[in-house]
């Protein structure tokens, strides 16, 4: 046979690319439910990571299962649409943004740190080559910021991807999103700059729209949870926390 | 095992070593040599796609039809590359998230056509799995060595262990920034050519 004449050629290629794609899709099949699991892991040790607990991802199953009490979605109104926390846990973050703020359905994931309860609060935006997403964690006055991850697709190496590093991410435990009553989110500044009315942490030097864009993230996402945040605020049951508010008011007027 | 064969398989390792010989594979020796992990894995990733796809054009050859043979050795080296992927994907995720954009890479990595073109369209199917196997080691073991100096001096580890004792930290010592950048790897991968030639003196130009 004419190795050389077209009719091989073309035969050749076909029968080839058909065999390809049927071992990709048998491996693709019978792997997917192993890698889906995966994939939720992950997001289970990001979501811990927002309350300070780092674990390796063979744990952070059962973890997750000790820690956080209970998730669910609210709506813009601060009400409960759905008590399902699979659901809740499911969320596609990615879509949910894209909707105006008074349409997207918000979860929540109540986290039990030392018998204190933390309101985890997801977070998804865009930074310079994709997307950026993370997790931020409020005491449960709805205003002090407990501690907040983030990560990234594919920001730069070095410049917008130190947003994942522990410097940037340990600068919003204590900062508060409302000043005054009125929801400011946080501002991130470069060095040394202060914002007025607001709480910032510092940009990261040379991630200047990465940067930007975890403003814009934390500022499009939270003010979402406007009215979730002042109910608890309002609720009677943490004392405690009011008072650190009542002081920080006697501060201002000071 | 004949002398022949004893030549091929470690032959790679140093007189014809891909990386600091016949200078392949450069790019991700940069990109994956900043810790040890992701360039263990990644020898092991290149070793076994190396190798398979040295073995399946190998048995191959003499069907495939030489104006698209290129192209058939990137379908078959795209495909194992995918398939290392997606179980890298399902039993190590971790390592998947490390080193996600450099698996793709692989299809790109200059040792598999180069071995492809140069062994496997010429030889037996045992003999280009020795081949294969012989560069993969061959280039892991110089992605082993400048991992090794990186991460020792830039980070203080090896292998996510802290290494240097926090008593040197004290005493003044720093972990050396640079080591991380890429350009420490070139550097590194240089002065192991140095050594490499002036042990070997026939590699030597003239």
């Amino acid at each position: 046979m004419n190795k050389n004449s077209n009719v091989y050629t073309f035969i050749y290629a076909s029968v080839m690319v058909i065999i390809v794609a049927a071992a990709l899709a048998f491996v693709n099949g019978s792997l997917k439910d192993k890698q889906k699991k995966n994939v939720e892991i992950d997001k289970m040790s990001q979501i811990l990571k927002s309350v300070k607990i780092n674990s390796p991802l063979s744990e952070a199953e059962a973890r997750y299962g000790e820690t956080i009490v209970s998730s669910y979605l609210i709506d813009a109104q601060g009400k409960t649409v759905s008590q399902d926390a699979a659901e809740a846990f499911a969320l596609d973050m990615s879509k949910e943004v894209l909707k105006p703020a008074a349409e997207r359905r918000l979860p929540v994931y109540e986290a039990l740190i030392d018998g204190q309860k933390k309101y985890i609060i997801p977070l998804y935006g865009a930074g310079l080559w994709g997307p950026i997403w993370g997790y931020i964690s409020l005491e449960s006055d709805g205003n002090t910021v407990y501690a907040a991850t983030f990560s990234h697709e594919g920001e730069t190496p070095g410049l917008g991807a130190e947003i994942t590093t522990a410097k940037f991410q340990e600068q919003f435990s204590g900062k508060h999103v409302f000043q005054q009553q009125q929801f400011r989110s946080l501002a991130v500044l470069k060095a040394g700059h202060k914002a007025d009315n607001q709480d910032a942490v510092d940009a990261i030097s040379g991630g200047t729209v990465t940067s930007r864009g975890v403003e814009t993230m934390l500022f499009d996402c939270l003010s979402a949870y406007e009215a979730f945040l002042k109910g608890l605020q309002a609720a009677p049951a943490v004392e405690q926390a009011t008072e650190n508010n009542e002081n920080e008011q006697a501060n201002v007027e000071e | 095992m004949s002398p022949e064969r004893k030549d091929i398989l470690f032959g790679p390792l140093s007189k014809n070593n891909p990386v600091i010989v016949l200078v392949l594979g450069i790019c991700s020796a940069l990109a994956v040599t900043a810790q040890l992990k992701p360039a263990l894995v990644m020898g092991v990733s290149v070793t076994v796609v190396v190798a398979f796809s040295n073995v399946i054009i190998s048995l191959l050859r003499n069907t495939i039809p030489s104006r698209i043979r290129i192209i058939v050795q990137l379908v078959v080296v795209a495909a194992l590359v995918i398939i290392v992927e997606q179980i890298l994907k399902a039993y190590a995720y971790e390592v998947w998230g490390q080193l996600s954009v450099y698996i793709g890479l692989i299809i790109t990595n200059c040792i598999l056509m180069g071995r492809l073109e140069a062994f496997a369209l010429g030889n037996g199917p045992f003999d280009s799995f020795l081949d294969g196997i012989g560069n993969g080691l061959g280039y892991t073991a110089i992605l082993v060595i400048v991992a090794f100096f990186r991460e020792l001096l830039g980070s203080g580890a090896l292998l996510g262990f802290h290494i240097i004792p926090q008593s040197f930290y004290d005493a003044g010592y720093m972990n050396n920034g640079l080591m991380i950048m890429p350009p420490m790897a070139l550097i590194v991968v240089g002065c192991i050519i140095w050594v490499h030639r002036s042990i070997n003196k026939d590699l030597q130009e003239k």
